[in-house]
């Protein structure tokens, strides 16, 4: 019974105002430290030691559970993955004619290129990493993978599937990195409409699995089953990878703009293993001109906070 | 009276070890890291802000606001949220815990757990206010999250009780 009843003549220190006073004083100044400028990154991959044990153990259940799904596949459902193993057999050869076809296009295309005296558009390389946990945060569509500095990962790398993109390296610890997915809210990417090059911005809408086209005009060339590919501009994504597909378009004459939801393209629920790339050709500084400061600090801002 | 019955039954419990009251945080922790997806994880009671009421309301000196922010910012490490945003909703929720600590000991369960349910949708409301500060926008299912923990109290409340009760106390 030795909490019921406080005796205010033994020294228990501060009241639980001043207490409270003085925590919510300190975290309110780190949310501010946090939120404006980002200097207490260092300290965060630090505590993340401590406390990855802990998130390590938590994914052990759902480990266990995909083993036991495995076994129970391998054990009573042979025949499907024995079909299974067909369809892929075939799609492989079928992969690999068009691949000796993509391989003659590129000499090709290196070729008419040299002949034009163009910069070539370098290859980047790739590494494979796994999915390590999913953020449990409500707000926000975000995923851990399993490497960090340790292999050289940095901020701001694309991370795709072997259909399109997934999202951005946003943040990276020793052992782990921050994969914001495109679904994010507010997550940008720019993209060009595949059919006819109309070249635009996908956001991700913040729901699970809806990205949106922003600020088209009504009489925009968009319709449905358009697939939207990254442009290339800006120089953080390479050029043509598949981002979304247009799934609805609504034309309301009473709004400036049209609203055109997309879905995303690569299984940004569903993988386990995403490739992060690296070596991306960066493109040459932007000239910066007087009055248009203020646009690129804004827009800095914003992409940091993603 | 069912508040003498509480005490009563109070009196015959062990004193609670420092390493019931860390593993029992730690064990919310990692509830709270499981892999919850989807409705489920707007549906995912605040297995650490339970536990840390349940502490700040039965062991204060022992558990209380300062502990509470610290282990607020291991939750904001591990959820990757703004430094000090679930540090802001504990210390708040530890301080609800404190003040409420006299007379909570003297409601019975369903009283406690009404109380709970404030002291669980200021902390929810702070931890979104934060966010809609910096973000500009709010999930406003989130908000089930402070329904189920509330709901989670009573279970909790007398597995722990049952948990330091005396192994031996009819000798």
């Amino acid at each position: 019974m030795e909490s019921t009843q406080s005796f205010r003549f033994f020294n228990r220190g501060p009241s639980p105002m001043v207490r409270l006073v003085f925590f919510a004083v300190l975290s309110m100044l780190l949310l501010f430290v946090d939120a404006r400028y980002r200097y207490l990154e260092s300290t965060r991959s630090a505590l993340s030691i401590l406390v990855s044990p802990i998130q390590r153990v938590a994914t052990w259940p759902g480990f266990l559970w995909q083993q036991l799904g495995d076994f129970y596949i391998t054990q009573s459902r042979q025949h499907d993955l024995i079909t299974e193993n067909e369809q892929l057999n075939r799609q492989h050869q079928y992969d690999a004619a068009q691949l000796l076809q993509l391989q003659t296009l590129q000499t090709e295309n290196q070729q008419l290129r040299n002949l034009v005296d163009l910069p070539l558009r370098n290859s980047f390389s790739a590494q494979m990493v796994e999915v390590s946990y999913a953020e449990r945060d409500v707000f926000s569509r975000r995923l851990l993978v399993n490497k960090g500095e340790n292999a050289n990962i940095r901020t701001g790398q694309v991370v795709m599937d072997d259909v399109g993109i997934v999202g951005q390296i946003t943040r990276v610890y020793p052992w782990l990195s921050e994969v914001t997915l495109v679904t994010e809210k507010d997550h940008a990417v720019p993209i060009q409409v595949m059919r006819n090059g109309l070249r635009a911005i996908v956001f991700g809408s913040g729901d699970t699995s809806h990205l949106s086209l922003r600020y088209m005009p009504i009489s925009a060339d968009v319709q449905t089953d358009d697939i939207l590919v990254t442009s290339g501009i800006d120089g953080t994504y390479p050029h043509g990878i598949p981002v979304a597909k247009v799934i609805k378009v609504e034309r309301d004459p009473a709004y400036p703009f049209a609203s055109v939801t997309c879905l995303p393209l690569a299984g940004i629920d569903n993988h386990r293993h995403l490739l992060v790339l690296s070596d991306i050709p960066g493109l040459p500084e932007r000239p910066v001109q007087k009055f248009e400061q203020d646009n690129v600090d804004k827009r800095t801002k914003t992409k940091r906070r993603n | 009276m069912q508040y003498t019955a509480i005490n009563a039954r109070s009196e015959i419990q062990r004193p609670v070890s420092n390493t019931f009251i860390l593993m029992s945080v730690l064990v919310a922790l990692l509830m709270n890291g499981l892999p919850w997806e989807g409705v489920w994880l707007m549906l995912r009671p605040d297995f650490v802000a339970v536990v840390l009421l349940y502490w700040c309301m039965h062991k204060p000196w022992r558990l209380g606001i300062g502990l509470s922010w610290a282990v607020g910012i291991f939750a904001d490490v591990a959820d990757a949220s703004l430094f000090g945003q679930h540090a802001l909703a504990y210390s708040v929720l530890a301080f609800g815990g404190v003040v409420l600590n006299h007379r909570l000991q003297m409601f019975d369960l369903r009283q406690q757990t009404t109380h709970v349910f404030g002291i669980m949708v200021l902390s929810y409301s702070l931890y979104a206010m934060v966010h809609w500060l910096v973000n500009g926008y709010v999930v406003w299912m989130y908000f089930l999250g402070c329904l189920t923990s509330t709901l989670l109290w009573p279970p909790l409340c007398i597995l722990f009780q049952a948990m330091r009760q005396k192994p031996v106390d009819r000798e």
